[in-house]
Protein backbone atom coordinates (compact mmCIF):
# COMPACT_ATOMS: atom_id res chain seq x y z
CA UNK A 1 0.00 0.00 0.00
CA UNK A 2 1.90 3.25 -1.03
CA UNK A 3 1.58 6.28 0.71
CA UNK A 4 -0.12 8.84 -0.95
CA UNK A 5 0.57 11.74 1.20
CA UNK A 6 2.85 12.32 4.24
CA UNK A 7 -0.78 12.07 6.42
CA UNK A 8 -2.32 8.71 5.00
CA UNK A 9 -1.67 5.81 7.57
CA UNK A 10 -3.95 3.01 5.54
CA UNK A 11 -6.17 2.42 2.58
CA UNK A 12 -8.59 0.39 1.95
CA UNK A 13 -8.00 -1.63 -1.68
CA UNK A 14 -11.11 -1.33 -3.64
CA UNK A 15 -10.20 -3.47 -7.24
CA UNK A 16 -7.35 -5.13 -8.68
CA UNK A 17 -6.82 -4.26 -12.60
CA UNK A 18 -4.28 -7.04 -13.33
CA UNK A 19 -4.13 -10.69 -13.20
CA UNK A 20 -1.49 -12.96 -11.76
CA UNK A 21 0.78 -13.49 -15.19
CA UNK A 22 0.07 -10.17 -16.22
CA UNK A 23 3.17 -8.15 -17.64
CA UNK A 24 3.11 -4.99 -16.30
CA UNK A 25 4.86 -1.68 -17.04
CA UNK A 26 6.31 1.50 -14.71
CA UNK A 27 3.70 3.96 -14.93
CA UNK A 28 0.78 1.22 -15.40
CA UNK A 29 -2.55 1.62 -13.29
CA UNK A 30 -2.81 -1.96 -11.34
CA UNK A 31 -5.53 -1.34 -8.89
CA UNK A 32 -7.66 1.31 -7.14
CA UNK A 33 -7.44 2.21 -3.63
CA UNK A 34 -9.57 4.33 -1.33
CA UNK A 35 -8.22 7.00 1.14
CA UNK A 36 -9.10 9.52 2.65
CA UNK A 37 -8.48 12.03 -0.67
CA UNK A 38 -10.98 9.39 -2.26
CA UNK A 39 -10.67 6.68 -4.66
CA UNK A 40 -7.07 6.70 -6.46
CA UNK A 41 -5.78 4.90 -9.44
CA UNK A 42 -2.74 3.22 -8.27
CA UNK A 43 0.64 3.15 -10.21
CA UNK A 44 3.13 0.36 -10.40
CA UNK A 45 6.67 2.04 -10.02
CA UNK A 46 8.09 -0.72 -11.50
CA UNK A 47 8.28 -2.93 -14.12
CA UNK A 48 7.62 -6.94 -14.65
CA UNK A 49 5.64 -10.04 -14.19
CA UNK A 50 2.39 -9.97 -11.83
CA UNK A 51 3.36 -12.98 -9.49
CA UNK A 52 0.55 -13.21 -6.70
CA UNK A 53 -2.20 -10.42 -5.64
CA UNK A 54 -1.96 -10.52 -1.82
CA UNK A 55 -4.54 -8.38 -0.61
CA UNK A 56 -8.21 -8.67 -1.70
CA UNK A 57 -10.52 -6.08 -2.50
CA UNK A 58 -12.47 -4.67 0.27
CA UNK A 59 -9.28 -4.90 2.61
CA UNK A 60 -7.96 -1.85 4.92
CA UNK A 61 -4.39 -2.18 4.93
CA UNK A 62 -1.59 0.10 6.50
CA UNK A 63 0.74 1.82 4.43
CA UNK A 64 3.78 -0.47 3.41
CA UNK A 65 1.40 -3.52 3.40
CA UNK A 66 2.24 -5.73 0.24
CA UNK A 67 -0.40 -5.88 -2.31
CA UNK A 68 1.42 -7.73 -4.40
CA UNK A 69 4.23 -9.37 -5.43
CA UNK A 70 6.11 -8.86 -9.04
CA UNK A 71 8.97 -10.28 -10.83
CA UNK A 72 11.30 -7.70 -12.48
CA UNK A 73 11.99 -7.66 -15.84
CA UNK A 74 16.20 -8.74 -14.74
CA UNK A 75 14.68 -11.20 -12.55
CA UNK A 76 12.88 -12.50 -15.45
CA UNK A 77 15.12 -12.70 -18.06
CA UNK A 78 18.35 -13.43 -15.77
CA UNK A 79 16.75 -16.77 -14.46
CA UNK A 80 14.21 -17.30 -17.20
CA UNK A 81 13.99 -21.36 -16.15
CA UNK A 82 15.22 -21.03 -12.33
CA UNK A 83 12.80 -23.63 -10.53
CA UNK A 84 11.16 -22.15 -7.78
CA UNK A 85 11.48 -23.53 -4.04
CA UNK A 86 9.40 -26.50 -4.47
CA UNK A 87 5.70 -26.33 -3.57
CA UNK A 88 6.77 -23.02 -0.79
CA UNK A 89 4.64 -19.72 -1.38
CA UNK A 90 5.01 -17.67 -3.25
CA UNK A 91 9.09 -15.72 -2.07
CA UNK A 92 7.68 -12.00 -1.33
CA UNK A 93 9.61 -9.15 -3.26
CA UNK A 94 13.16 -9.19 -2.19
CA UNK A 95 13.20 -5.90 -0.45
CA UNK A 96 10.74 -4.52 2.06
CA UNK A 97 9.03 -1.53 1.33
CA UNK A 98 9.78 -0.17 -2.42
CA UNK A 99 8.46 -2.45 -5.32
CA UNK A 100 6.02 -3.66 -3.14
CA UNK A 101 3.26 -0.88 -3.60
CA UNK A 102 2.86 -2.34 -6.90
CA UNK A 103 -1.14 -1.63 -7.46
CA UNK A 104 -0.81 -3.62 -11.00
CA UNK A 105 -3.17 -2.22 -13.42
CA UNK A 106 -3.70 -3.75 -16.37
CA UNK A 107 -2.04 -1.54 -19.80
CA UNK A 108 -5.55 0.64 -21.06
CA UNK A 109 -5.17 -1.42 -24.20
CA UNK A 110 -5.60 -4.74 -23.29
CA UNK A 111 -8.94 -3.60 -21.28
CA UNK A 112 -10.97 -6.93 -20.86
CA UNK A 113 -14.25 -6.76 -18.77
CA UNK A 114 -16.19 -4.20 -18.39
CA UNK A 115 -14.81 -0.29 -18.09
CA UNK A 116 -15.29 0.17 -13.75
CA UNK A 117 -18.22 2.60 -13.28
CA UNK A 118 -16.76 6.31 -12.93
CA UNK A 119 -18.49 7.56 -9.49
CA UNK A 120 -17.82 10.22 -6.92
CA UNK A 121 -16.16 8.73 -3.75
CA UNK A 122 -19.36 9.41 -1.43
CA UNK A 123 -21.63 8.28 -4.02
CA UNK A 124 -19.38 4.66 -4.08
CA UNK A 125 -19.31 4.50 -0.34
CA UNK A 126 -23.45 5.48 0.02
CA UNK A 127 -23.99 3.05 -2.80
CA UNK A 128 -21.86 0.46 -0.94
CA UNK A 129 -23.57 1.14 2.37
CA UNK A 130 -27.28 0.81 0.53
CA UNK A 131 -26.58 -2.04 -1.66
CA UNK A 132 -26.82 0.01 -4.38
CA UNK A 133 -25.47 -1.65 -7.87
CA UNK A 134 -23.79 1.10 -9.42
CA UNK A 135 -23.26 0.04 -12.60
CA UNK A 136 -27.49 0.21 -12.52
CA UNK A 137 -27.32 3.72 -12.28
CA UNK A 138 -27.03 6.93 -14.19
CA UNK A 139 -24.58 9.10 -13.50
CA UNK A 140 -25.15 12.79 -14.00
CA UNK A 141 -21.92 13.98 -12.72
CA UNK A 142 -19.03 15.35 -15.19
CA UNK A 143 -17.95 12.32 -17.50
CA UNK A 144 -21.26 10.33 -16.57
CA UNK A 145 -20.08 9.97 -13.11
CA UNK A 146 -22.39 8.74 -10.57
CA UNK A 147 -22.96 11.45 -8.01
CA UNK A 148 -24.95 11.45 -4.98
CA UNK A 149 -27.52 13.05 -6.28
CA UNK A 150 -28.00 9.75 -8.70
CA UNK A 151 -28.46 7.13 -5.74
CA UNK A 152 -31.06 9.30 -3.85
CA UNK A 153 -33.16 9.23 -6.94
CA UNK A 154 -32.47 5.23 -6.74
CA UNK A 155 -33.33 4.84 -3.66
CA UNK A 156 -36.59 6.86 -3.71
CA UNK A 157 -40.30 5.40 -5.50
CA UNK A 158 -39.48 7.17 -8.86
CA UNK A 159 -41.28 10.73 -9.20
CA UNK A 160 -40.91 11.49 -5.05
CA UNK A 161 -40.06 14.82 -4.87
CA UNK A 162 -35.82 15.88 -3.74
CA UNK A 163 -36.83 16.59 0.04
CA UNK A 164 -36.27 20.21 0.92
CA UNK A 165 -33.13 21.13 2.95
CA UNK A 166 -30.89 23.91 2.80
CA UNK A 167 -27.08 23.22 1.52
CA UNK A 168 -26.15 22.93 5.56
CA UNK A 169 -28.51 20.91 6.60
CA UNK A 170 -27.37 18.72 3.64
CA UNK A 171 -23.14 18.93 5.04
CA UNK A 172 -24.90 17.77 8.42
CA UNK A 173 -26.83 14.92 7.00
CA UNK A 174 -23.50 13.90 5.05
CA UNK A 175 -21.65 14.27 8.43
CA UNK A 176 -24.29 11.99 10.20
CA UNK A 177 -24.63 9.76 7.66
CA UNK A 178 -28.39 10.52 7.65
CA UNK A 179 -30.64 9.91 4.50
CA UNK A 180 -32.88 13.10 3.81
CA UNK A 181 -35.40 10.77 1.83
CA UNK A 182 -36.25 9.03 5.36
CA UNK A 183 -36.31 12.51 7.21
CA UNK A 184 -40.00 14.73 8.53
CA UNK A 185 -39.09 17.74 7.87
CA UNK A 186 -40.65 20.70 10.35
CA UNK A 187 -39.17 23.63 8.91
CA UNK A 188 -40.78 26.02 6.62
CA UNK A 189 -43.23 24.45 3.92
CA UNK A 190 -41.90 20.64 5.12
CA UNK A 191 -38.57 21.76 4.99
CA UNK A 192 -35.74 19.51 6.38
CA UNK A 193 -33.89 21.48 9.74
CA UNK A 194 -30.60 20.58 11.02
CA UNK A 195 -32.48 19.40 14.27
CA UNK A 196 -34.75 17.45 11.99
CA UNK A 197 -31.89 15.57 10.60
CA UNK A 198 -29.60 15.22 14.41
CA UNK A 199 -32.99 13.64 15.30
CA UNK A 200 -32.76 11.37 12.92
CA UNK A 201 -29.27 10.43 13.55
CA UNK A 202 -29.55 9.85 17.50
CA UNK A 203 -33.10 8.01 16.83
CA UNK A 204 -32.95 4.07 17.51
CA UNK A 205 -34.36 2.88 14.65
CA UNK A 206 -32.04 4.98 12.77
CA UNK A 207 -29.70 3.25 10.19
CA UNK A 208 -27.10 1.94 12.41
CA UNK A 209 -23.85 4.41 12.26
CA UNK A 210 -21.89 3.21 9.13
CA UNK A 211 -18.60 1.85 8.88
CA UNK A 212 -15.96 4.31 9.23
CA UNK A 213 -15.37 4.69 5.93
CA UNK A 214 -11.53 6.21 5.01
CA UNK A 215 -13.07 9.01 2.74
CA UNK A 216 -16.32 10.26 4.54
CA UNK A 217 -15.86 14.10 5.07
CA UNK A 218 -14.83 14.32 9.20
CA UNK A 219 -12.05 11.74 7.47
CA UNK A 220 -10.80 14.05 5.40
CA UNK A 221 -10.73 17.04 7.03
CA UNK A 222 -8.96 14.68 9.63
CA UNK A 223 -6.22 14.42 7.06
CA UNK A 224 -5.98 18.01 6.24
CA UNK A 225 -5.49 18.57 10.00
CA UNK A 226 -2.69 16.11 10.13
CA UNK A 227 -0.76 17.15 7.48
CA UNK A 228 -1.00 20.87 8.50
CA UNK A 229 -0.52 20.45 12.04
CA UNK A 230 3.02 18.35 10.91
CA UNK A 231 3.91 21.29 8.53
CA UNK A 232 3.18 24.03 11.31
CA UNK A 233 5.52 21.72 13.68
CA UNK A 234 8.08 21.30 11.44
CA UNK A 235 8.63 23.34 8.84
CA UNK A 236 9.88 27.07 9.98
CA UNK A 237 7.31 29.14 7.39
CA UNK A 238 8.53 32.52 6.28
CA UNK A 239 5.53 34.57 4.28
CA UNK A 240 5.90 37.41 1.50
CA UNK A 241 3.57 39.17 -0.27
CA UNK A 242 3.31 41.30 -3.17
CA UNK A 243 0.64 42.67 -5.27
CA UNK A 244 0.39 43.04 -8.87
CA UNK A 245 -0.64 44.51 -11.45
CA UNK A 246 -2.96 41.80 -13.58
CA UNK A 247 -4.40 43.69 -15.92
CA UNK A 248 -2.08 42.53 -19.21
CA UNK A 249 -2.21 38.95 -18.52
CA UNK A 250 -6.32 39.06 -18.30
CA UNK A 251 -6.56 41.44 -21.93
CA UNK A 252 -3.76 38.68 -23.14
CA UNK A 253 -6.52 35.84 -21.91
CA UNK A 254 -9.47 37.70 -23.60
CA UNK A 255 -7.55 38.50 -26.50
CA UNK A 256 -7.38 35.39 -26.93
CA UNK A 257 -10.84 33.30 -25.73
CA UNK A 258 -12.82 36.17 -27.79
CA UNK A 259 -11.70 34.08 -31.21
CA UNK A 260 -12.62 31.21 -29.64
CA UNK A 261 -15.56 28.68 -28.47
CA UNK A 262 -16.47 28.17 -24.83
CA UNK A 263 -14.59 24.53 -24.80
CA UNK A 264 -11.36 26.39 -26.30
CA UNK A 265 -11.34 29.09 -23.45
CA UNK A 266 -8.42 29.46 -21.26
CA UNK A 267 -8.54 30.76 -17.40
CA UNK A 268 -5.89 32.84 -15.80
CA UNK A 269 -5.12 30.21 -13.86
CA UNK A 270 -2.83 28.35 -16.31
CA UNK A 271 -0.98 31.76 -16.97
CA UNK A 272 -0.26 31.77 -12.77
CA UNK A 273 0.73 28.29 -13.58
CA UNK A 274 3.25 28.83 -16.42
CA UNK A 275 4.67 31.82 -14.60
CA UNK A 276 5.20 30.14 -11.33
CA UNK A 277 7.26 27.25 -12.99
CA UNK A 278 9.06 29.55 -15.14
CA UNK A 279 10.25 31.61 -12.00
CA UNK A 280 10.57 28.69 -10.26
CA UNK A 281 14.00 27.93 -12.82
CA UNK A 282 15.44 31.54 -11.37
CA UNK A 283 14.79 30.62 -8.24
CA UNK A 284 15.33 26.37 -7.93
CA UNK A 285 15.50 26.19 -3.76
CA UNK A 286 11.77 26.70 -4.10
CA UNK A 287 11.43 23.51 -6.06
CA UNK A 288 11.74 20.27 -4.63
CA UNK A 289 11.07 17.99 -1.25
CA UNK A 290 12.19 18.02 2.39
CA UNK A 291 13.37 14.46 2.92
CA UNK A 292 15.71 13.16 5.61
CA UNK A 293 16.96 15.96 6.80
CA UNK A 294 18.00 17.38 3.30
CA UNK A 295 16.41 19.22 0.26
CA UNK A 296 15.95 17.26 -2.80
CA UNK A 297 15.68 19.92 -5.51
CA UNK A 298 13.41 18.76 -8.05
CA UNK A 299 14.43 19.93 -11.99
CA UNK A 300 10.73 19.11 -13.00
CA UNK A 301 7.88 21.41 -11.83
CA UNK A 302 5.15 19.59 -11.00
CA UNK A 303 2.85 21.89 -9.46
CA UNK A 304 0.14 21.11 -6.96
CA UNK A 305 -3.28 22.72 -8.02
CA UNK A 306 -5.62 23.01 -4.94
CA UNK A 307 -8.91 22.02 -5.90
CA UNK A 308 -12.06 22.51 -3.50
CA UNK A 309 -14.01 19.40 -3.40
CA UNK A 310 -17.93 19.99 -2.78
CA UNK A 311 -18.60 19.95 0.97
CA UNK A 312 -15.57 17.15 1.15
CA UNK A 313 -12.60 19.34 1.64
CA UNK A 314 -9.51 20.19 -0.86
CA UNK A 315 -6.91 17.95 -2.41
CA UNK A 316 -3.80 19.41 -4.66
CA UNK A 317 -2.84 16.85 -7.00
CA UNK A 318 -0.32 17.74 -9.11
CA UNK A 319 -0.01 18.88 -12.59
CA UNK A 320 2.96 17.38 -14.03
CA UNK A 321 5.76 19.59 -15.90
CA UNK A 322 4.43 23.20 -16.35
CA UNK A 323 7.00 24.59 -17.71
CA UNK A 324 7.69 22.58 -20.47
CA UNK A 325 3.77 23.00 -21.77
CA UNK A 326 2.02 25.58 -23.59
CA UNK A 327 -1.09 27.21 -22.30
CA UNK A 328 -3.65 25.38 -24.30
CA UNK A 329 -1.80 21.99 -23.24
CA UNK A 330 -2.14 23.44 -19.37
CA UNK A 331 -5.82 24.12 -19.92
CA UNK A 332 -6.40 20.60 -21.52
CA UNK A 333 -4.82 19.43 -18.14
CA UNK A 334 -5.80 21.44 -15.75
CA UNK A 335 -9.55 20.76 -17.03
CA UNK A 336 -9.20 17.04 -16.72
CA UNK A 337 -6.84 17.00 -13.17
CA UNK A 338 -9.93 19.25 -11.68
CA UNK A 339 -12.53 16.73 -12.54
CA UNK A 340 -10.37 13.68 -11.88
CA UNK A 341 -10.32 15.55 -8.60
CA UNK A 342 -13.88 15.54 -8.16
CA UNK A 343 -15.17 12.62 -9.70
CA UNK A 344 -12.57 9.80 -8.71
CA UNK A 345 -9.75 8.90 -10.58
CA UNK A 346 -6.40 10.94 -9.72
CA UNK A 347 -3.87 9.04 -9.81
CA UNK A 348 -1.39 8.44 -7.17
CA UNK A 349 2.01 10.03 -8.61
CA UNK A 350 -0.65 13.33 -9.06
CA UNK A 351 -0.44 12.61 -5.29
CA UNK A 352 2.99 12.23 -4.57
CA UNK A 353 4.81 14.41 -7.18
CA UNK A 354 3.72 17.82 -6.25
CA UNK A 355 6.63 19.61 -6.06
CA UNK A 356 5.41 23.19 -4.95
CA UNK A 357 1.90 23.91 -4.69
CA UNK A 358 -0.40 27.15 -6.08
CA UNK A 359 -3.55 28.17 -4.01
CA UNK A 360 -5.88 30.36 -5.93
CA UNK A 361 -8.62 32.20 -4.46
CA UNK A 362 -10.81 32.22 -7.49
CA UNK A 363 -13.29 34.78 -7.50
CA UNK A 364 -14.71 35.04 -3.78
CA UNK A 365 -13.35 38.62 -3.39
CA UNK A 366 -10.77 37.66 -0.26
CA UNK A 367 -7.81 39.70 -1.40
CA UNK A 368 -4.71 37.47 -0.18
CA UNK A 369 -4.04 33.90 1.27
CA UNK A 370 -1.52 32.85 3.41
CA UNK A 371 -0.90 28.76 2.60
CA UNK A 372 0.64 26.19 4.94
CA UNK A 373 3.29 24.17 3.00
CA UNK A 374 2.58 20.77 2.34
CA UNK A 375 5.79 18.20 3.59
CA UNK A 376 7.70 17.05 1.94
CA UNK A 377 7.35 20.41 -0.61
CA UNK A 378 9.13 23.61 0.75
CA UNK A 379 6.89 26.63 -0.61
CA UNK A 380 3.78 27.24 -1.85
CA UNK A 381 2.11 30.30 -4.08
CA UNK A 382 -1.39 31.81 -3.13
CA UNK A 383 -2.96 33.96 -5.03
CA UNK A 384 -6.03 35.65 -4.31
CA UNK A 385 -9.12 36.95 -6.08
CA UNK A 386 -8.59 39.54 -8.56
CA UNK A 387 -9.53 42.85 -7.09
CA UNK A 388 -9.49 46.75 -8.91
CA UNK A 389 -7.67 48.95 -7.59
CA UNK A 390 -6.31 52.25 -8.18
CA UNK A 391 -3.23 51.92 -9.62
CA UNK A 392 -0.15 54.14 -9.96
CA UNK A 393 1.05 54.12 -13.71
CA UNK A 394 3.50 56.61 -15.12
CA UNK A 395 3.22 59.97 -12.97
CA UNK A 396 -0.72 59.04 -13.27
CA UNK A 397 -3.28 56.96 -11.53
CA UNK A 398 -5.60 54.46 -13.07
CA UNK A 399 -7.98 52.02 -12.69
CA UNK A 400 -6.18 48.59 -13.17
CA UNK A 401 -7.05 44.47 -11.99
CA UNK A 402 -4.56 43.46 -9.52
CA UNK A 403 -3.74 40.51 -7.71
CA UNK A 404 -1.82 40.07 -4.92
CA UNK A 405 1.09 36.97 -4.78
CA UNK A 406 1.95 35.46 -1.57
CA UNK A 407 4.55 33.21 -0.98
CA UNK A 408 5.22 30.70 2.19
CA UNK A 409 8.73 29.25 2.06
CA UNK A 410 11.17 26.62 3.86
CA UNK A 411 13.91 28.57 5.82
CA UNK A 412 15.51 24.88 6.32
CA UNK A 413 16.07 25.60 2.53
CA UNK A 414 15.54 29.19 1.08
CA UNK A 415 14.81 32.94 2.89
CA UNK A 416 13.02 36.10 2.37
CA UNK A 417 15.66 37.59 -0.04
CA UNK A 418 15.43 34.63 -2.51
CA UNK A 419 11.66 34.06 -1.72
CA UNK A 420 11.28 37.91 -2.87
CA UNK A 421 13.34 37.47 -6.01
CA UNK A 422 10.71 34.17 -7.01
CA UNK A 423 7.74 36.85 -6.60
CA UNK A 424 9.26 39.71 -8.81
CA UNK A 425 10.46 36.90 -11.01
CA UNK A 426 6.23 35.90 -11.42
CA UNK A 427 4.99 39.63 -11.38
CA UNK A 428 7.83 40.15 -14.21
CA UNK A 429 6.67 37.37 -16.10
CA UNK A 430 2.72 38.55 -15.49
CA UNK A 431 3.75 41.09 -17.43
CA UNK A 432 5.09 39.65 -21.09
CA UNK A 433 2.05 36.91 -20.97
CA UNK A 434 2.60 36.14 -24.53
CA UNK A 435 5.68 35.35 -23.74
CA UNK A 436 4.71 32.03 -21.27
CA UNK B 1 -38.57 25.38 -27.16
CA UNK B 2 -40.53 26.88 -24.51
CA UNK B 3 -38.93 29.30 -21.43
CA UNK B 4 -39.96 26.47 -19.18
CA UNK B 5 -38.24 23.59 -21.45
CA UNK B 6 -35.23 26.04 -21.54
CA UNK B 7 -35.33 26.63 -17.51
CA UNK B 8 -35.34 23.13 -16.77
CA UNK B 9 -32.59 22.43 -19.57
CA UNK B 10 -29.92 24.73 -17.66
CA UNK B 11 -30.94 23.34 -14.29
CA UNK B 12 -30.01 19.64 -15.58
CA UNK B 13 -26.77 21.09 -16.88
CA UNK B 14 -25.68 22.98 -14.37
CA UNK B 15 -26.76 19.81 -12.23
CA UNK B 16 -24.45 17.82 -13.74
CA UNK B 17 -22.06 20.41 -12.61
CA UNK B 18 -22.82 21.27 -9.41
CA UNK B 19 -25.40 18.72 -8.38
CA UNK B 20 -25.93 20.94 -5.21
CA UNK B 21 -28.39 23.03 -8.48
CA UNK B 22 -30.60 19.78 -8.26
CA UNK B 23 -30.55 19.95 -4.55
CA UNK B 24 -31.52 23.23 -3.39
CA UNK B 25 -34.05 25.37 -4.14
CA UNK B 26 -32.83 27.81 -6.46
CA UNK B 27 -33.68 31.66 -6.01
CA UNK B 28 -33.83 31.99 -10.18
CA UNK B 29 -32.91 35.50 -9.51
CA UNK B 30 -29.97 35.93 -7.44
CA UNK B 31 -26.63 34.74 -8.42
CA UNK B 32 -25.79 31.35 -8.56
CA UNK B 33 -21.91 32.12 -7.08
CA UNK B 34 -23.90 32.87 -3.89
CA UNK B 35 -25.99 29.95 -3.43
CA UNK B 36 -24.08 27.00 -5.23
CA UNK B 37 -20.35 26.20 -4.84
CA UNK B 38 -19.22 26.88 -8.34
CA UNK B 39 -15.64 28.55 -9.64
CA UNK B 40 -14.68 29.78 -12.69
CA UNK B 41 -14.23 26.57 -14.09
CA UNK B 42 -17.45 24.96 -13.03
CA UNK B 43 -18.73 28.65 -14.82
CA UNK B 44 -16.57 28.04 -17.93
CA UNK B 45 -17.80 24.25 -17.85
CA UNK B 46 -21.54 25.45 -17.85
CA UNK B 47 -21.00 27.77 -20.40
CA UNK B 48 -19.63 24.80 -22.92
CA UNK B 49 -22.32 22.84 -22.40
CA UNK B 50 -24.84 25.42 -23.09
CA UNK B 51 -22.98 26.41 -26.49
CA UNK B 52 -22.86 22.63 -27.33
CA UNK B 53 -25.97 21.19 -26.91
CA UNK B 54 -28.18 24.65 -27.48
CA UNK B 55 -26.01 26.03 -30.14
CA UNK B 56 -25.19 30.01 -28.88
CA UNK B 57 -22.70 31.56 -29.43
CA UNK B 58 -21.42 32.90 -25.56
CA UNK B 59 -18.42 35.33 -25.98
CA UNK B 60 -17.02 36.05 -22.44
CA UNK B 61 -17.72 39.69 -22.40
CA UNK B 62 -21.89 38.55 -21.46
CA UNK B 63 -20.83 36.50 -18.91
CA UNK B 64 -22.14 38.41 -16.30
CA UNK B 65 -25.62 38.05 -18.18
CA UNK B 66 -25.31 34.54 -16.91
CA UNK B 67 -24.83 35.14 -13.49
CA UNK B 68 -27.75 34.15 -12.14
CA UNK B 69 -30.79 31.12 -13.39
CA UNK B 70 -33.36 33.54 -14.53
CA UNK B 71 -30.24 35.44 -16.77
CA UNK B 72 -28.96 32.51 -18.35
CA UNK B 73 -32.85 31.94 -19.60
CA UNK B 74 -33.59 34.99 -20.66
CA UNK B 75 -30.23 35.48 -22.61
CA UNK B 76 -30.33 32.22 -24.14
CA UNK B 77 -33.97 32.56 -25.24
CA UNK B 78 -33.16 36.02 -27.22
CA UNK B 79 -30.10 34.11 -28.87
CA UNK B 80 -32.39 31.64 -30.04
CA UNK B 81 -34.88 33.69 -31.08
CA UNK B 82 -32.52 35.82 -33.10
Amino acid sequence: MPSLGSDMESGTLVEWRIRPGDRVHRGDIVAVVETQKGAIDVEIFDSGVVDTLVVQPGTEVPVGTVLATVHGEAEAATRPAAPKPAAGPPEPTPTAPPPVAEAPVRPAPAAAGPAPVRASPVARRQAAERGIDLTAVSGSGPGGAVVLADLASSGRPAGGKPPRAAPSVRQRALELDVDLAGVAGSGPKGAITVADVERAAGAPPAPAAAPRAPFEPDAMRRAIAAAMTRAKREIPHYYLSTTADFEPALRFIETVNAERDPDRRLLYAVVLLKATALALREVPELNGFWRHDRFEPSTAVHIGVAVALRRRGLIAPALHDVADKDLDTLMDDLKDLVQRARAGGLRSSELTDPTITLSSLGDNGVESVYPIITPPQVAVVGAGSVVRRPWVVGEGIAVRRTVTLTLAGDHRVSDGHRGALFLAALDRLLHQPEAL
Amino acid sequence: MNEAELRERLLAILGAIAPEARETELDPAAPLRDQIDIDSMDFLNFVTAVHKQLGVPIPELDYPRLSSLDGAVHYVMAKLAA
